[in-house]
């Protein structure tokens, strides 16, 4: 049955527990990046000494915590204290702890034995236990940052979990570059009572999440992990990178196939058959879970690049052509024909549409608009935009601007860039199939006006066309995998 | 963990149904004799006991046998070596080009596991093997086949047919629910030649669970 985590994630109020007023220490650090990033519920500061830190009374016991006000609480005090802590907060009607506090089972036997105490006392009291010795968890939704660290990440719908806390902090910079952001992220900590996959379960039933993505380094039982994500799956794609070997003890000594084994291995096509996106870098998993949370699903293989110019799309056809899951649709004949219809003839006349130069002010919106709806095509890679933001850049800085005519051509250059950032949002709109824009822009020049209203418009500019091409096969791979259970 | 012999093992794998190259034990040479002529020439003759796992690293293998002549000297060659609780396996020479390999394994994180592989000489050059979970279905069955780099190869070659995918989907399905009986640890299908498209196993090694007397 999946765990109820809603209190972890939308508490009404938020304890913090071990606050004083050095603001190295992590009970302030807390308290200071959940009264920063606008949380709106109460909050309390639970400390040794009663004081003043960041404008908010420190209690120095949770008996001044009125009753039902809150219903996270997170530790940040040391292990002695931590089950008294527990146990008061719960008779205050708290419903989650998130224990921040290390001291646990990854310092030895006397940890180890301290934290099994806190599983069963929040067994025993029913309450939710994330951590020990974690981060922290975000929750930009209810605008909640109950984290010992930075950063805090912008409202999306990708829901992060990692069993690395520095990964979580990754994945939220990432968020805060594209501005693709998220609906949860957590810190799993040591994992005592709440695992990366009790999160994923939950996540799955998030109505603010569409995406999971999960950095895991090993398991306590494959198996059990195996039958649950892949009941996830089929609702909602898992990203997943795998850090790390685990150590699974011996296997069949005289089998040639156990020979042949590795644990990395067994991994792969485990997570191929449980239909998660499983991916070999942190960035190109931040990337396809950007896109699984931005683009629709694609319903079938066949890619369709548009490119103003020649080279990027050679290259992005070759990217295509070499994908496992993904195919260059063949340009459909009355497409063909529409397309003469807008542009001068010396048009590639094939998939890649390169318009060579042809284009005028109106054709690259229209032409979207047309090849996104043609039922012969599942998505499409867009490359060659931003050239007139680019030199827009250059005329901008340049010694002549604004004299001889230049203001009027670089505000026209600019309105371009913006009508096709949104027509590439609206044909994928309209159409409901993916549209990817491609550009080293993304990267080269943020405050290209392509690139900031494709990013106005919640969506990623895809660094290159071999990435957009890379995150896309994920999905088609991942559709086919739904399509085939 | 305990090998059995090779017909132990081949009979548990035919019992369950996937196909294995025609076979027969004998005790003695005059047996093994009437056995290859009832198989056919040329043929294969190895020896067969419990405490024999790794054959044809020590000899004990003697293929593409021709004659009558040629088999007799192998048989006599082979029960020289005096292996205790060991007799002859005769079976058929199965002629392909192309081998893949199969298995079955108790993984201590996921549990049991089916294997599929490039086989043949430049297996280990190669390594291209794939795992996954058991049970399988036929979608994932086929899924492993694609995911294999070396698929392409196993397509039609030089006149020799392409293996055929629902036949091997068959039987990593069957590989799968040898699982299911808790005392199978571990299978071996090294190789299988692919006959006619077909991949039928020309060896077979089945570990079981340590028996608590």
């Amino acid at each position: 049955m999946t765990k109820e985590l809603r209190p972890l994630f939308e508490p009404k109020g938020v304890i913090v527990t071990g606050v004083s007023s050095h603001p190295g220490k992590f009970g302030f650090v807390a308290l200071h990046n959940i009264l920063s990033c606008g949380y709106e519920g109460e909050v309390f500061a639970i400390g040794r000494e009663e004081s003043i830190v960041l404008e908010q009374d420190v209690l120095t016991s949770l008996d001044s915590v009125p009753q039902d006000a809150a219903d996270l609480m997170v530790l940040c005090t040391p292990v002695e204290v931590n089950e008294e802590m527990i146990r008061r907060a719960s008779e205050k009607g708290v419903k989650a702890v998130f224990c921040a506090a290390g001291g646990y089972s990854e310092t030895g036997e006397e940890g180890l034995q301290a934290e099994q105490r806190l599983v069963s006392l929040t067994e025993e009291l029913d309450l939710v236990l994330a951590g020990p010795n974690g981060q922290g968890l975000v929750s930009p939704h209810v605008g909640l940052c109950a984290q010992i660290v930075a950063p805090y990440a912008p409202k999306g719908r990708i829901a992060v979990v990692s069993q690395s806390g520095n990964f979580v902090s990754s994945f939220l910079n990432y968020a805060n570059q594209t501005g693709i952001g998220i609906s949860r992220s957590v810190s799993a900590g040591n994992a005592a009572a709440t695992e990366i996959i009790d999160f994923l379960e939950w996540f799955a039933v998030d109505p603010k999440t569409d995406v999971a993505l999960c950095y895991l380094e090993g398991l306590d039982d494959g198996r059990d992990f195996f039958e649950r994500v892949r009941a996830i799956t089929k609702e909602m794609p898992v990203v997943l990178v795998k850090g790390g070997t685990t150590i699974g003890g011996q296997r069949a000594a005289a089998s040639h196939t156990g020979s042949l084994a590795s644990d990395s291995k067994i991994f792969e096509g485990m997570a191929r058959q449980a239909g998660i996106t499983h991916t070999q870098n942190i960035e190109s998993a931040f990337e396809v879970a950007a896109t699984f949370a931005t683009q629709p699903l694609p319903s079938g293989p066949r890619v369709l690049v548009l490119t103003t110019a020649g080279g990027w799309g050679v290259v992005t056809a070759d990217a295509i052509s070499q994908s496992s899951d993904l195919v260059l649709a063949p340009l459909p004949n009355d497409l063909k024909e529409s397309i003469d219809e807008l542009v001068p003839p010396r048009w590639s006349k094939n998939n890649p549409i390169d318009l060579a130069g042809g284009e005028t002010r109106d054709t690259i919106p229209e032409l979207l608009s047309i090849a996104s709806n043609h039922p012969e095509i599942d998505s499409i890679i867009q490359l060659g935009l931003g050239i007139q933001g680019n030199t827009a850049n250059l005329v901008r800085s340049g010694n002549f601007y604004p004299d001889h005519g230049l203001e009027r051509i670089v505000d026209f250059h600019e309105r371009q860039e913006k009508r096709y950032a949104e027509a590439s949002v609206e044909a994928s709109l309209t159409s409901g199939k993916p549209v990817l824009v491609a550009s080293e822009l993304a990267v080269t020049q943020p405050k290209n006006p392509m690139v900031l209203n494709i990013r106005e418009s919640k969506r990623l500019c895809y660094p290159s066309a071999d990435r957009a091409v890379s995150s896309l096969n994920h999905m088609v791979r991942y559709l086919n995998w739904r399509n085939g259970i | 963990m305990t090998t059995i012999s090779e017909s132990e093992s081949r009979l548990i794998v035919q019992e369950s149904g996937i196909p294995v190259s025609r076979w027969k034990v004998a005790n003695s040479p005059g047996e093994a004799l009437n056995a290859a002529k009832e198989i056919g020439f040329p043929n294969v003759l190895k020896l067969n006991g419990s405490s024999i796992a790794h054959k044809t690293e020590q000899g004990f293998v003697k293929t593409n046998l021709k004659t009558e002549s040629d088999f007799t000297a192998a048989s006599e060659e082979l029960l020289d070596n005096n292996i205790p609780d060991s007799n002859l396996l005769v079976t058929e020479m199965l002629s392909g080009s192309r081998e893949i390999i199969a298995g079955m394994i108790r993984d201590p994180q996921f549990g049991p596991c089916v294997m599929l592989g490039f086989g043949g000489i430049l297996a280990e050059a190669v390594a291209d093997v794939e795992f996954r979970l058991a049970p399988v279905d036929s979608y994932e069955a086929r899924d492993l086949i694609s995911s294999l780099k070396t698929s392409k190869l196993l397509k039609s070659f030089r006149g020799e047919e392409a293996l055929d995918v629902e036949a091997t989907i068959d039987l990593l399905i069957k590989l799968g629910a040898l699982a299911e009986d808790e005392r199978i640890m571990s299978v071996d299908l090294n190789p299988l030649i692919i006959v006619g498209g077909l991949p039928i196993a020309a060896d077979a090694l089945v570990e079981l669970k340590d028996v608590i007397s």
